[in-house]
């Protein structure tokens, strides 16, 4: 069996959205902290509106493979609601958490009026139905606040790491985006992320009017 | 990631083709070639981006059987050499690398195939290994994406030793995982390039039969070495009840199904590296333990029936010996192989159930399959291939005389969905719709009057379409050919080609110019902006009518993906909501609901077109296909 510590986390969003660049960027850092790494990515259509799902898989003993098997995700990182509830249909399980941006990025089919997008308490429902925990995060809202919607990937990361899922500090993260980030990105990406670590400690599930009750209910959901 | 300055003996985390490229590196190569094509374009990517660091010459070929003659040609002049392919692309080289098997080479050559199992980003699924035993050559397959630096490094060496080219065959889920790697010394290899044969012509195949069997002779030396080889080994029990056999990508999914299973005690592992020629006494010696053989592996049942022809041959060695793998169902024969397909196989065989809490994976399947929809594939916003097939689309439709398209690949190949009007009849090989064209524009005899169109690409033009396009001139064919010119390699990411200006290494070059090229053939050459309509749409009906002999139209825009990265937005775009008369109008939502751009979308709450202003690039397309006017182009803010 799985090794003490050893975690499957899966990153799942839409092409364009930066979850191969997000999932480098944690990997970088635990590598760099001893952990082996390893992340399959499946991106095939990820520049044409195609889901684009990246597993990490963590571990300071050895190696896993770059897939984590159906219903073994420990930890599943949405950068956008229909593809965090695609992902916990097939990996899901009853210990899983949560962590998933707020706003949806529509598939074809719904952008062009043939198909309907799930309402956001359909989304609270499942999500509080089939994870031990759950975190809704405005992360685009927040970024375009920050001026740059492509950072909401960076507001996600926060999240994950404030919400304190994986095994490194705030701080070993900040550290890691002094080393790979140029000066004049370092600032924005920084704020993103506290701004993301900052939602999680306010314990707010969302704060979207049409989901303040769900909300209230669940701070993170259990 | 820059591979060059990283130091040796600390970790990082590569992706598999990049641990690929640094393997390289350390193995001291001066020369690297390849054609684009997912899985494996990023290993002569990433050596392009440091070709001045490490002294590598680096290029994009314009297509795979040149990457692998100019590569092989740095060899024979003591050059260390790297070309890589998709499984597809190995197909386009297998005319050379058939013969050059018989003189051999000189300093290492490495082939590295990747092949993409499930066809995620291909026109096919194919299996590349069985080409090592046709062609005669030592066939190494890397498990993890340290193994993929180890091994590339340690290729060179054994290509060198062999006087051989060496082929690794690696698949989408090693090309394209990241894992940490931990690195090594570079080889500081003195880079001198002499060609001198010894003896006098050494380089040629004759005497054919002689050379033949210098080359058997060289893949049993292979053999012998493989025996000892430390990219093979075994892990389980002295006994095990069952002897899982993997290479590559199974390896970690036939770990992963031991350990989920619990059944490290039980069943053994024999991971192999090296692959072909079959290291005979090592399998030997593992079957001789056990009863019961698993055979895993990715597509084709290669390793499976090697082990079995070695079992023919030494049928007497065994008293009871059960073979499951793809021959009996256990693993699929087609498609990805994934950690619950092995599982899966592993508890059929050995009659164990698998712990699955299936009353959550029922509940979660029902509630989210209710609520998610399919992300189908659509050309980006902005993207000129769809005003490209749009004004195919209705020129096809005016011309009525049963006009059809032949594909071909590249992002266009798209079109063979409803983002292009499923206006594709065909998505073969490189280069094969103007091939297809040729023939079919030779039917007329037999009473064929339908328009033939082809179309393909800048770079698949310069791969594989030239040829068949100076066969239909030649042989006097009736055709269009539309050539949509991107100015880039953009499916595969972007790379130039040879008609960009620009090298692999970023240096500037003279461009081969498409419209030169046709007309030097005597070709009737047309050249159109997409975006401009109504124009294309005419060029289009006025080349069909024209009939007898081979026209080219050449559809010129830059890729919108390219182009955002320099320019910005030509229009800003809106949609006037007094004149949409959305579902009243008579052109049935023409924009949100057939003309599929994203960034273009049904507002359901107002009942009208709305453009999504994060994914609208602003090509202005648009607002020429609405009837009622009511799609705007502004000029954009500066």
């Amino acid at each position: 069996m799985k090794a003490k510590g050893d975690l499957n986390v899966i990153v799942t969003g839409v092409g364009g959205q930066g979850n191969v660049l997000l999932t480098q960027l944690i990997g970088q850092v635990l590598v760099r902290a001893g952990y082996h790494v390893t992340i399959g990515e499946t991106y095939g259509s990820s520049q044409r509106g195609g889901s684009v799902m990246s597993h990490l898989r963590l571990s300071r003993q050895a190696p896993y493979g770059p897939l984590v098997p159906y219903g073994r995700a420990d930890v599943i990182l949405g950068l956008e609601p229909m593809e965090t509830l695609r992902v916990l249909g097939q990996y899901g399980n009853r210990g899983v958490t949560v962590v998933t941006n707020s706003r949806p990025s529509y598939p074809l089919a719904v952008a062009s009026g043939m198909a309907s997008y799930p309402t956001i308490e359909e989304i609270v429902d499942a999500l509080e139905r089939l994870s031990s925990r759950a975190w809704l995060i405005d992360a685009t809202d927040i970024a375009l606040e920050l001026g740059a919607p492509i950072v909401a990937n960076i507001v996600m990361l926060g999240a994950l790491v404030g919400a304190g899922l994986l095994p490194l500090t705030t701080e070993e993260f900040e550290m890691g985006f002094r080393e790979s980030l140029s000066n004049e990105r370092l600032d924005l990406n920084l704020k993103a992320f506290r701004r993301g670590v900052k939602e999680i400690e306010a314990g707010a599930m969302t704060d979207r009017p049409a989901a303040e009750q769900l909300a209230k209910k669940s701070g993170p959901a259990t | 990631m820059n591979i060059v300055p990283l130091e040796p003996v600390v970790a990082r985390l590569l992706m598999g083709n990049e641990a690929i490229a640094r393997g390289a590196v350390e193995a001291g190569i001066g020369f690297a070639s390849a054609y684009p094509g997912t899985p494996s374009s990023e290993i002569i990517g990433t050596l392009a981006k440091v070709a001045k660091d490490a002294d590598i010459y680096v290029e994009w070929s314009t297509n795979e059987k040149v990457a692998l003659e100019a590569a092989t040609a740095a060899s024979f002049a003591g050059v260390r050499a790297v070309v890589a392919m998709k499984q597809n692309g190995l197909n386009v080289a297998l005319d050379f690398l058939m013969c050059v098997t018989l003189p051999g080479t000189n300093a290492g050559i490495v082939l590295i195939m990747c092949d993409d199992p499930g066809a995620l980003s291909s026109t096919n699924e194919q299996d590349s290994r069985p080409a090592a035993k046709w062609a005669e050559l030592p066939l190494l397959e890397p498990a993890t994406v340290q193994e993929a630096k180890d091994m590339t490094k340690w290729a060179f060496e054994l290509s060198e030793e062999l006087k051989i080219p060496c082929l690794m065959r690696s698949v989408t889920r090693l090309s394209h995982a990241r894992g940490d790697v931990r690195l090594g010394e570079s080889e500081l290899l003195a880079k001198e390039a002499r060609f001198a044969p010894s003896p006098p012509q050494a380089y040629l195949s004759t005497p054919f039969i002689e050379k033949h069997n210098i080359l058997h002779e060289k893949i049993d030396r292979a053999r012998e070495i493989f025996e000892s080889s430390p990219f093979n080994w075994y892990a389980g029990p002295e006994r095990p009840d069952l002897l899982i056999i993997t290479s590559g990508s199974g390896w970690y999914y036939s770990l992963e199904a031991v350990t989920v299973l619990g059944l490290e005690k039980s069943v053994g592992i024999l991971k192999l590296g090296t692959t072909w020629p079959l290291p005979e006494r090592l399998v030997l010696e593992h079957l001789s333990r056990t009863e019961k053989v698993l055979v895993v592996e990715e597509v084709a049942p290669f390793l499976e029936g090697n082990i079995k022809e070695l079992v023919g041959e030494t049928l007497s060695l065994f008293d009871r010996l059960t073979f499951y793998g793809k021959r009996s169902g256990h693993i699929p024969s087609s498609g990805e192989l994934n950690p619950d397909l092995v599982i899966q196989a592993v508890s059929a065989v050995l009659g164990k159930e698998t712990a699955v809490d299936h009353d959550y994976a029922s509940e979660a399947q029902k509630l989210t399959g209710q609520l998610v929809q399919p992300r189908r594939l659509s050309f980006c916003a902005g993207c000129p291939h769809r005003a490209t097939f749009w004004s195919l689309n209705n020129a096809l439709k005016l011309d009525g005389r049963g006009g059809f398209v032949m594909g071909d690949i590249g992002c266009y190949t798209m079109a063979v969905g409803p983002t292009g009007w499923n206006l594709l009849e065909t998505n073969l090989s490189m280069g094969s719709g103007a091939g297809m064209a040729c023939g079919f524009g030779k039917l007329d005899r037999f009473g064929f009057r339908q328009p033939v169109l082809a179309v393909c690409g800048d770079s698949t033009f310069f791969h594989a379409a030239i040829p068949a396009l100076i066969n239909g001139v030649y042989n006097q064919s009736n055709f269009t050919l539309l050539i949509l010119d991107n100015g880039a390699t953009a499916m595969t990411g972007f790379q130039p080609h040879p008609g960009t200006g620009v090298t692999a290494s970023g240096e500037p070059t003279p461009s081969v110019g498409l419209e030169t090229l046709c007309r030097s053939l005597g070709i009737e050459v047309e050249v159109v902006d997409p975006f401009d309509l109504e124009a294309t749409t005419q060029k289009l009906l006025n080349l069909m009518d024209r009939g007898g002999g081979v026209r080219v139209l050449i559809s010129r825009r830059e890729c919108a993906l390219v182009k955002a990265k320099t320019q910005r937005a030509a229009y800003k775009m809106r949609v006037d909501r007094d004149k949409c008369l959305g579902r009243n109008c008579g052109c049935a939502r023409l924009c949100t609901r057939v003309f599929l751009c994203p960034g273009l979308i049904w507002d359901n709450q107002g009942q009208t077109a709305k453009i999504d202003e994060a994914t609208c690039t602003g090509c202005g397309v648009c607002a020429d296909i609405c009837p009622a006017s009511a799609i705007i182009r502004e000029a954009a803010s500066p």
